[in-house]
């Protein structure tokens, strides 16, 4: 046991606990969103420390440098991908309708949304009845 | 930003993937180098005209210096929000007050966007919902009384950009101008 | 190697209460977080069956699998979302 396999060590143990608790985080939530929420987060800082702690560990385990390299390379890897899965999910939710939790307080998505399909509305209008006048 | 040229964007593609191949094989044997080079240079004739538009100019030191910079900054802001969900799954009561907001950048390059759509995901309490033009709305599981008590939208913009994107714009406008 | 034992003792706890949401979860959209949770730490878990039987190679076979997961869930969510 030597100083870099005890510091990988921990860093697995971090991750896994915060596996645990982006587990723990998609029972308690009420809603979809706050499922996101505290899911995606807990589940990449998770991945982080485990596959980066299985690097060092295994450099102090005398394997070959490689190694850290490797972990490094999922890592940065998963740090850039699982953000990306998570906006499509939520948004997909979004546009299918599944509704905030009743506690949630502030909604200017929707506003937006719905601004935005009354103004091409208008717009629509405004443009059939030029096309009326020019015949 | 203006389109560089046709050299620049080639050497530029050639350098990033030859450093991920030199990554993802995590070897310096002579004969991965000849390989990785050969495919690097087929791959880069083919793809360089949409994978990059700055070209070498992204490789500016300044740049590269707020890049490094950011990584230190973004591991924190990362943990801090991870203690935080912490707090919100583990303590009984399950303190949540979700809502969703809407913020408004600075920045101007698509990359640039991309890349604080993905820095607010990972950090605390907020999570992108959808971006439109320089229009963020942002999914945020404690939104604060000033937020919330804002009397119309534009104040409403404000506080939750100065609470959201600010801090990572000064990092980003200059990696990705 | 009784500490990594512990270590995969929490992975499977976590894979537990994940597999309890995709079977309750209300909407599709949860049991798909569910999924895209439990890919990220099947992930992790084969890192560290590659350390489990010392070979490197292992960790490649975790690259290619989060990046098949990654366009998977991906290609669901835009097919959800409702234009694929």
């Amino acid at each position: 046991m030597n100083a870099l396999a005890i510091i990988g060590e921990v860093l697995v143990f971090i991750g896994t606990f915060f596996y645990f608790l982006s587990a723990l985080g998609l029972i308690r939530m009420p809603d979809v969103y706050n499922r996101m929420q505290t899911s995606t987060k807990s589940a990449t800082l998770g991945s982080l420390g485990v596959i980066v702690g299985v690097g060092i560990w295994a450099i102090g385990k005398g394997y070959s440098p490689a190694w850290i390299v490797q972990t490094v390379a999922v890592a940065g890897f998963l740090l850039l991908t699982n953000p990306i899965s998570a906006h499509a999910l939520i948004r997909a939710a979004y546009k299918r309708g599944i509704p905030l939790w009743h506690g949630s307080v502030v909604d200017k998505y929707g506003e937006h949304l719905a601004s935005k399909a009354q103004a091409e509305e208008a717009e629509g209008e405004t443009s059939e009845t030029s096309e009326g006048v020019s015949e | 930003m203006e389109e560089a040229s046709r050299a620049s964007k080639f050497v530029y593609t050639f350098i990033v993937l030859f450093i991920l191949w030199l990554v993802v094989t995590a070897s310096l044997d002579s004969q991965e180098l000849i390989t990785g080079a050969v495919i690097a240079l087929i791959v880069a004739a083919l793809t360089h005209d949409v994978f990059t538009r700055a070209g070498l100019a992204n490789l500016h030191p300044k740049r590269v210096a707020y890049a490094i910079a950011y990584i230190p900054y973004f591991l924190w802001a990362m943990i801090m929000a991870n203690l935080d969900v912490a707090y919100r799954v583990l303590h009984p009561a399950r303190p949540i007050r979700p809502g969703i907001v809407k913020c408004r950048t600075v920045l101007n390059s698509d990359t640039g966007k991309l890349s604080l759509a993905n820095s607010i995901t990972l950090t605390p309490g907020t999570i992108t919902l959808d971006v439109d033009g320089d229009n963020y709305f942002i999914h945020w599981i404690w939104v604060p009384d000033e937020v919330l008590n804002a009397k119309d939208d534009s104040e409403h913009v404000e506080k939750a950009s100065e609470a959201i994107t600010r801090p990572f714009e000064k990092y980003l406008r200059v990696i990705f101008g | 190697m009784i500490e990594v034992n512990i270590y995969l003792a929490l992975i499977a706890i976590a894979t537990l209460l994940s597999t309890y949401r995709v079977f309750r979860g209300p909407t599709t959209v949860d049991r798909l977080v569910a999924v895209d949770i439990m890919t990220t730490i099947t992930t992790g878990l084969m890192v560290l069956f590659a350390l489990y039987y010392g070979r490197m190679i292992y960790i490649s076979v975790a690259f290619v699998y989060a990046l098949l997961a990654f366009g998977g869930v991906i290609a669901f969510a835009r097919y959800l979302e409702g234009g694929l």
